[in-house]
């Protein structure tokens, strides 16, 4: 159907289309509903340890999966700090990813899992690292036609890491993030073996911190350590002024952020650090 | 060419309904129009959960729900709450509590502690909060309407006061 009239716009949970559309009522918008698609609502956890997130997942099942809250907790503090009960009930981690915002609570953390998409189309099937789809302000590499169908986390990517999502707002809930920080660590003989930080909001896109990733890489878990790590992760940000925060204010909020969420990641491995 | 109206049948505060609705329409304009009243609009985008309605037990907010997809579901409004005219034990504890100022939010938030309370679970007074935390009231009456939710939920604490605070 969607082959037939590629100027449909998909509809899934609803909860960032048809506030845009009662925003503009004047456009006149086809829309094709997916959410009858049954199997695009299960996270599974393959024998291999893949774990499968379907597109329609929502993000109170996201919360309430037990296989996710042991596998990558900092998709469940994600989904958590995402609106308010009933938008959670609605919302789909899909429609989070293919809506394009930076603001978007899974995206920081599906870039530190370096999540791997399955786009679907009349044509053949296509999978690309999470990365690489987004293009830029509310702008993803969904080609016409396409429609994505699974997210696929791969049990490298989160075996042996401690993750943490922080988001920073004004309100507690229904709110959107002036900066989300998840991270993720490894931890070997008392030092850092892997850090990865994905940020959203710092940038027109989500982001990840490579050159303060590269930096932390072996090295001691001292204060002076998690500073300069905080440092070198703003030389990845592009933050900008909004009336919700100012670019130094983001950019404060980036290292101050970093530290905290490095901090609770650790915590929750057992680690001890020397701060 | 655009289908513009779409027959949809659900299960409407226990009844039956076959509905013709406009498919470009929300599900709280379509209650709204069949002279549901009880369901509030309010910012129309999902903010303010004054609009919330319970389909098949969970909270939503009707305004960013098209009223097509009600097909074949359950939905339950303030309308359909107290039975031959009684108060239920949430409603009770809403009153009882002073939870209600100018009324706006009201029924959303009974509609979801309802949902809470038969849900049967035990809620800290945090995650009871973060379960509220998609209702707006504009009268900022949170600590009363707090208190009602605990006692809905038979979970009320207590102090020397006789007042009643959260932990």
């Amino acid at each position: 159907m969607l082959a037939e009239s590629p100027q449909r716009k998909l509809i899934a949970g609803g909860t960032d289309i048809l506030v845009k559309m009662q925003h503009q009522p004047v456009v006149e918008q086809e829309l094709l509903s997916i959410r009858k698609l049954t199997e695009l609502k299960k996270i599974e956890k393959r024998e291999d340890g893949t774990l499968v997130l379907g597109a329609l997942v929502t993000f109170t099942q996201i919360a309430n999966e037990p296989i996710l809250q042991e596998s990558v907790p900092a998709l469940v503090d994600a989904a958590i700090s995402m609106g308010g009960p009933q938008i959670r009930n609605m919302a789909t981690l899909g429609g989070n990813v293919c809506n394009g915002a930076t603001s978007a609570d899974s995206a920081s953390t599906l870039f530190v899992l370096n999540a791997r998409l399955h786009l679907q189309s009349a044509e053949g099937k296509r999978v690309i690292p999470i990365r690489e789809f987004y293009l830029g302000p509310g702008k993803v590499d969904l080609k016409k036609g396409e429609i994505l169908t699974e997210i696929h986390i791969a049990p490298e990517d989160y075996r042996g890491f401690s993750g943490y999502y922080l988001k920073f707002a004004m309100r507690k809930a229904m709110d959107i993030a002036t900066l989300g920080v998840s991270v993720a660590c490894k931890v070997k003989d008392g030092r850092f073996d892997e850090v990865r930080i994905g940020l959203g909001v710092a940038g027109p896109t989500p982001l990840r911190c490579t050159e303060a990733e590269a930096y932390a890489q072996g090295k001691m878990m001292t204060a002076e350590v998690f500073a300069e790590i905080a440092r070198r992760a703003l030389t990845s940000t592009h933050a900008r002024t909004s009336w919700r925060a100012s670019k130094e204010y983001r950019e404060h909020l980036v290292e101050e952020l970093t530290q905290r969420a490095l901090k609770v990641a650790l915590h929750r491995a057992g680690g001890v650090y020397h701060v | 060419m655009f289908t513009t109206y779409k027959r949809i049948s659900f299960k409407l505060n226990g009844q039956e309904v076959i509905w013709e609705v406009d498919v470009r329409k929300s599900l709280l304009e379509v209650l709204r129009e069949k002279g549901l009243t009880g369901v509030k609009k309010g910012c129309g985008v999902g903010e303010c959960g004054a609009c919330t309605v319970l389909i098949d037990e969970t909270p939503t907010d009707s305004c960013l729900y098209l009223a097509v997809w009600a097909e074949g579901k359950t939905i339950r409004t303030i309308e359909g709450i107290a039975k031959n005219g009684e108060l239920t034990a949430v409603q009770q504890a809403f009153v009882e509590e002073g939870a209600i100022q100018c009324g706006f939010c009201t029924p959303g938030l009974v509609l979801t502690t309802t949902a809470l309370a038969e849900s049967g679970k035990d809620y800290t007074p945090d995650e009871l909060k973060r379960e509220l935390s998609g209702h707006i009231c504009r009268c900022t009456g949170y600590q009363k309407i707090f208190s009602a939710a605990e006692r809905s939920l038979g979970q009320e604490h207590h102090c020397a006061c006789g007042h009643h605070h959260e932990e």
